[in-house]
């Protein structure tokens, strides 16, 4: 073993660890010092503390990058969990399929997608990653190897999606793709003046649209809370050709010594893009459409050397509305605003996770700079907010939930706990089990 | 579309070359040790558009077998225009200052094997007069360092050898090229702190790739910075670089 530092895409922690990376699928779960512990590190994309084990070891799994089966009548893909999305779409998109589901970022591994249960803007119409999935091998530390899917061990299947790689190392998955006609997707783009507005525009839109999501100035007040842009998009019917070379877009070559987004930045960010005209509909191409961050190479340094906190909940139907509303109020009150938050409705469909993160209801995503106490203080105000409302935190973005929040929000904790590997732990996990 | 035969296949610099390749349709047939990890290449490689995929198990040092190994690639391939010689391990320093049969091990694999490979590969191109040989040497061979100079000196071999037979094959249309490329990150170097003078193998593969598009007979160093690199350390006079610590 060797050590390495290793940082998460918040920036806040940088850590040396034991490094054992995972050399090929065949590679035997490597070995784990007495009394330490190990975990699977993909592409390092979760924000905060949930892929790292400070004073452990990782496992990394990029090495892990091969298709094993394609089939493009079916559109089933089988390849190893180390291979990030970006690569596989070289693959499958030519051959006209897409991810059932994608995040925010192209820029994840399979296996992280996996074990973070990703959803994307069409969550309400198909559900979390989870639900596509037709089976996957788990490599447990005991040497076991087990195919794990909805008929074959389906309780490690459930705590393996969703769990946060405590279960085990993915090492291949086979995945249901979705067909497309080609890389464009058709956009509507609908300014609105506020919650009510979106909510309206979020019912009509349902139906119709697979993808829809909403960019909302948080630094609005009053009847201007929660103004914003409405996105509603399908896959668009109109091919065209793809580009022989990936496009290169810019890259923040270093972090400057303090944070670029402050709020000065912010207002000033937030009011041009409300107010800038945009076309109501557009073809656009699929990667700015889905990862407009990813075109701005490791974007995550322009919050300078104190790193950024994402915060992400959900609040369940019922409360949605007000909840949201008292989120807003109290993020724009502080005057810490986003650059973007990003609102969106997911739907009812029930992912096989056990830790799954998306329920029915509004989820709201935003960043802020690492400014210490005060931004702590606002996340115990949302916190507040959260726990009223019966919500949850989605572990893939958060360094520093409470633990009694996360083990509210995640009442199956207690059932997951006996599918853990005795051989896997991370930072976030022994945060979170503090005090059980 | 090629006919390519990647000798030492699941080496990460060959095997990011041979996904170039395969997502130019070319046809590839690849020889290594492992049969399982020969199988999960010829696979992810089908998926990515290879047009042909064949594989051969066979260990680099059995001599014996090098023959029937090219006969079985030709016949596969249904030709062969293009070889990449890529296998190796990185020996140790130490062990081999222990073991006169651990330091001849070494040498048989990362140049006595090479040049065996080499000679046959050679006869079959010169009497076609055609024909494309990509050996991977390494800037280690450049000059011997006490922290590694058993796999330099083998890696001295493939440079001279390589060297020579472009001389001799260059006249008749075939193009021997010698890659020497500097630190590569790859799991044969996963126990070394990476600082910035380390390679990705996609980086070297990309330069590979080009190399044998150019079709030119030449030495590649990759990243190129090490031709400078390797110049300087060269150009130290014995009398300083016996004393230094490299």
């Amino acid at each position: 073993m060797t050590v390495h530092t290793f940082t998460s895409w918040g920036n806040i922690l940088r850590k040396p660890h034991e490094s054992a990376s995972l050399v090929s699928r065949y590679a035997d779960f490597p070995a784990v010092p007495a009394l330490s512990s190990l975990l699977p590190y993909g592409n390092g994309r979760s924000y905060g503390d949930s892929c790292l084990n400070i004073g452990a070891g990782l496992m990394p799994t990029r090495a892990l990058d091969r298709f094993m089966a394609f089939d493009a009548e079916t559109g089933i893909v089988t390849c190893e969990s180390g291979i990030l999305l970006d690569e596989m779409f070289r693959i499958i998109m030519p051959a006209g399929w897409f991810v059932p589901v994608t995040p925010g970022t192209r820029f994840v591994t399979l296996g992280g997608a996996i074990a973070n249960d990703v959803h994307g803007k069409n969550h309400h119409a198909v559900g979390t990653i989870g639900r596509h999935l037709m089976r996957f091998e788990l490599l447990r530390s005991d040497g076991r190897r087990l195919t794990c899917s909805p008929s074959e061990n389906p309780d490690l299947f459930g705590a393996t999606i969703g769990g946060l790689g405590l279960t085990g190392v993915i090492t291949w998955a086979q995945l249901q793709l979705r067909p497309i006609s080609g890389p464009l997707m058709s956009v509507e783009t609908i300014r609105f003046a506020n919650l009510d507005e979106f909510l309206r525009l979020q019912a009509e839109s349902d139906s119709d649209f697979e993808y829809t999501v909403a960019w909302v100035d948080c630094l609005g007040t009053g009847s201007q809370l929660g103004r914003g842009w409405f996105e509603r998009a399908n896959h668009s019917p109109t091919p065209a050709a793809w580009p022989a070379e990936p496009s290169k877009g810019l890259n923040v070559p270093f972090a400057p010594p303090f944070s670029l987004v402050n709020g000065a930045s912010l207002r000033l960010f937030n009011t041009l893009y409300y107010h800038r005209p945009r076309p109501r509909h557009a073809d656009r191409w699929f990667e700015s459409y889905f990862y407009p961050l990813d075109s701005i190479g490791n974007w995550n340094r322009l919050y300078g050397p104190r790193g950024l906190y994402q915060y992400q909940c959900v609040i369940p139907d019922e409360a949605g509305r007000d909840g949201t509303a008292a989120l807003l109020n109290a993020i724009s009150r502080s005057g810490q605003g986003s650059f973007l938050a990003v609102l969106k409705a997911f739907g009812d469909l029930d992912s096989p996770g056990m830790l799954s993160f998306p329920r029915k209801g509004l989820t709201l995503a935003l960043d802020f700079p690492n400014r210490g106490q005060s931004l702590e203080r606002l996340f115990a105000e949302l916190d507040a907010v959260v726990r009223d409302t019966g919500g949850r935190l989605y572990p893939a973005k958060d360094g520093r939930m409470p633990p009694e929040l996360f083990r509210d929000g995640f009442p199956r904790w207690r059932e997951f706990t006996q599918y853990i590997d005795p051989r896997c732990s991370s930072s976030f996990w022994r945060r979170v089990m503090d005090g059980a | 579309m090629k006919k390519i035969l990647v000798m030492g296949a699941g080496s990460a610099i060959a095997e990011a070359a041979a996904r170039v390749f395969a997502q130019r349709g070319d046809a590839l047939f690849l020889v290594g040790r492992k049969a399982d990890v020969l199988e999960s290449l010829c696979a992810d490689l089908r998926v990515r558009g290879a047009k042909a995929v064949g594989m051969h198990v066979m260990d680099a040092n059995d001599f014996g077998g090098h023959e029937a190994m090219l006969n079985v690639a030709e016949s596969s391939l249904g030709g062969l225009d293009t070889v990449v010689i890529a296998h190796g391990t990185l020996s140790d320093q130490k062990a081999c200052e222990a073991s006169v049969g651990e330091t001849l091990r070494e040498l048989n694999t990362n140049g006595v094997s090479v040049v065996a490979l080499l000679t046959q590969v050679a006869a079959r191109f010169e009497q076609r007069k055609a024909g494309t040989i990509v050996v991977i040497s390494s800037v280690a061979g450049d000059r011997g360092r006490q922290s590694n100079y058993v796999y330099g000196s083998a890696k001295a071999l493939v440079t001279a050898f390589t060297s020579g037979l472009r001389q001799r094959l260059y006249p008749l249309g075939v193009s021997v090229i010698t890659i020497k490329p500097g630190f590569v990150d790859t799991p044969m170097t996963a126990a070394f702190p990476k600082g910035a003078l380390w390679a990705k193998p996609q980086q070297i593969a990309n330069g590979i790739v080009s190399a044998v598009d150019r079709g030119s007979a030449t030495v590649l160093y990759l990243p190129s910075f090490w031709r400078l690199i390797m110049f300087i350390i060269r150009s130290i006079p014995e009398s300083i670089f016996r004393r230094l610590k490299l």
